[in-house]
């Protein structure tokens, strides 16, 4: 029998992920890889997998797989209903796995026990949807070959870990390089209202929709390089949350950053959801 | 060192001008390569500004600041002898805005060719796209508006002019700079090791293709 898993439905977007391209944004290559990378380093870590192997990124569940053997997998993140979550289970040769629509939670990290094996590009797995780098979303007929990524098997196998919250989600933010480019009350309004979740956040960023921050200062911010948690503001007032695909370099200024470990979270913030950004005290 | 928060996984440096760019992204790719920057993982050089990201698992933004502010910058060439090396680029030079260059810069045609021939220019960073490079001229500088309204189409392979810079679009992607020509030169080659020819401090000398 062949290790493969064949998609049969891939669902409104599933990719490949991995940790990314760390290294290679003086070349205009973004990072990259899992949005939740907490979750994503679950998943494998539930299969026994090696760090980075790669895995699947399900968003809003609607992956239908088949195993063309027997195959260890896991679902982690937003919990599908039909799928086991958080804890492994073994899909025997010709099983079906049928992943519902998350009733919380956005983004559903499937490990497969030796990883997703597609090519590397750039050493890395991931499909980033900005750069145009790295396999395509997956569609109905892909049939993916499990790899060699194995670890010691793992010590655990049930996971106890938080289920996103469908309700608002508070994070922490700290000032960005930019924050004297707004007027005196912005950081303030940032940090005390809340905002809604626009329809328009995929794996780049997440359009939050408030009250719009004022500028002071006028003119254009020469471009400069942005991280993941980064809130920066078009003209518009409105911040995006830059998540994983996000621009190497940005020519809006960065009023504010969301701390490093939040952002997880807040990538597996749905459309209409309500986000609180709170200054974190340190 | 002028450094700005950047969050919790990175820290901003700014810097005076792009000379003050490169002269401080060398000092500091030397100093990450030789590991005097602990958690260091990426180093991105902008148009005024050095971002060092890092990993937040190992090190904190005070320490690579700490780390930075060690830095002796003054003493750090912003073109490194070894990366010295001309890489020719021939174009055709019979871009679409061409024309309309000649006109901004109150010229003919030819002399947009001339000037952009002749002269080295360098690479002062990515960005936009992979392997797109913001290339800045040695000696005299440009100053040409980009178009009112951006191209959805700009074939892969197009030499185009903006502001200061010019550059090489890596692939067709939409864009909104200035076209005066193309090479068939694939700036941006994922089987190549390294992929991107227009990496930060190449040296760059335009000819006529023949």
């Amino acid at each position: 029998m062949s290790r493969h898993l064949l998609v049969e439905e891939p669902g409104p977007l599933t990719t490949v992920q991995d940790e990314g391209r760390p290294g290679l944004a003086g070349i205009g290559v973004g990072r990259s890889g899992a949005c939740d990378r907490a979750s994503y380093r679950l998943a494998n870590r539930l299969v026994g997998n090696r760090d980075g192997a790669a895995a699947l990124e399900v968003t809003f569940g609607g992956l239908v797989l088949r195993a063309e053997a027997d195959l260890e997998v896991v679902t982690t993140g937003a919990r599908c209903p039909g799928a086991p979550h958080n804890a492994p289970t073994v899909l025997r040769a010709g099983e079906v796995l049928r992943l519902g629509v998350p009733e919380t939670g956005l983004r559903t990290y499937l490990a497969v026990r030796g990883g997703v094996d597609v090519p590397p590009v750039l050493g890395s797995r991931s499909t980033d949807v900005l750069g145009h780098l790295g396999p395509a979303a997956l569609t109905a007929g892909d049939r993916l070959r499990v790899g060699d990524a194995r670890a010691a098997a793992p010590a655990v196998d049930v996971a106890a870990v938080a289920e996103p919250t469908g309700g608002a989600l508070e994070v922490r933010v700290v000032p960005g390089p930019r924050r004297d480019w707004f007027a005196p009350d912005a950081w303030a309004r940032l940090t005390s209202g809340s905002y809604g979740v626009g329809a328009e956040s995929n794996r780049v960023g997440v359009r939050l929709e408030g009250e719009a921050l004022r500028r002071e200062r006028e003119g254009e911010l020469p471009s400069e390089g942005m991280v993941r948690g980064a809130l920066q503001v078009p003209p518009s007032g409105q911040p995006v949350l830059f998540l994983a695909d996000h621009p190497v370099t940005g020519g809006y200024p960065v009023i504010g950053y969301v701390v490093d470990e939040d952002v997880d979270r807040c990538s597996q913030l749905r459309p209409g959801q309500e986000v609180r950004l709170r200054e974190r005290r340190t | 060192m002028r450094l700005r928060p950047s969050g919790t996984a990175a820290v901003l440096v700014e810097c005076e001008d792009l000379d003050g760019v490169l002269a401080t992204y060398a000092a500091v790719r030397a100093a990450v390569d030789g590991d005097l920057v602990p958690g260091a993982v990426d180093v991105v050089p902008a148009a005024r500004t050095v971002l060092v990201v890092l990993d937040p698992r190992t090190s904190t933004p005070e320490e690579v600041g700490g780390a930075l502010e060690r830095l002796d910058v003054g003493t750090a060439d912003a073109v490194d002898e070894e990366d010295a090396d001309v890489l020719e680029v021939p174009v055709h030079y019979d871009g679409d805005d061409l024309a309309d260059v000649a006109g901004i810069l109150g010229c003919g045609p030819d002399d947009v060719v001339e000037r952009h021939t002749n002269g080295l220019w360098t690479v002062a960073f990515c960005g936009f796209a992979p392997g797109f490079g913001y290339l800045t001229a040695d000696e005299g500088t440009w100053d040409v508006p980009r178009r009112e309204s951006p191209r959805t189409k700009v074939p892969r392979g197009s030499v185009a002019l903006a502001g200061e810079f010019t550059g090489v679009y890596p692939r067709s992607s939409p864009g909104g700079w200035q076209l005066i020509g193309r090479t068939d030169l694939d700036v941006f080659d994922l089987d190549r090791d390294p992929p991107a020819l227009l990496a930060p401090r190449r040296r760059v000398r335009f000819v006529v293709a023949s």
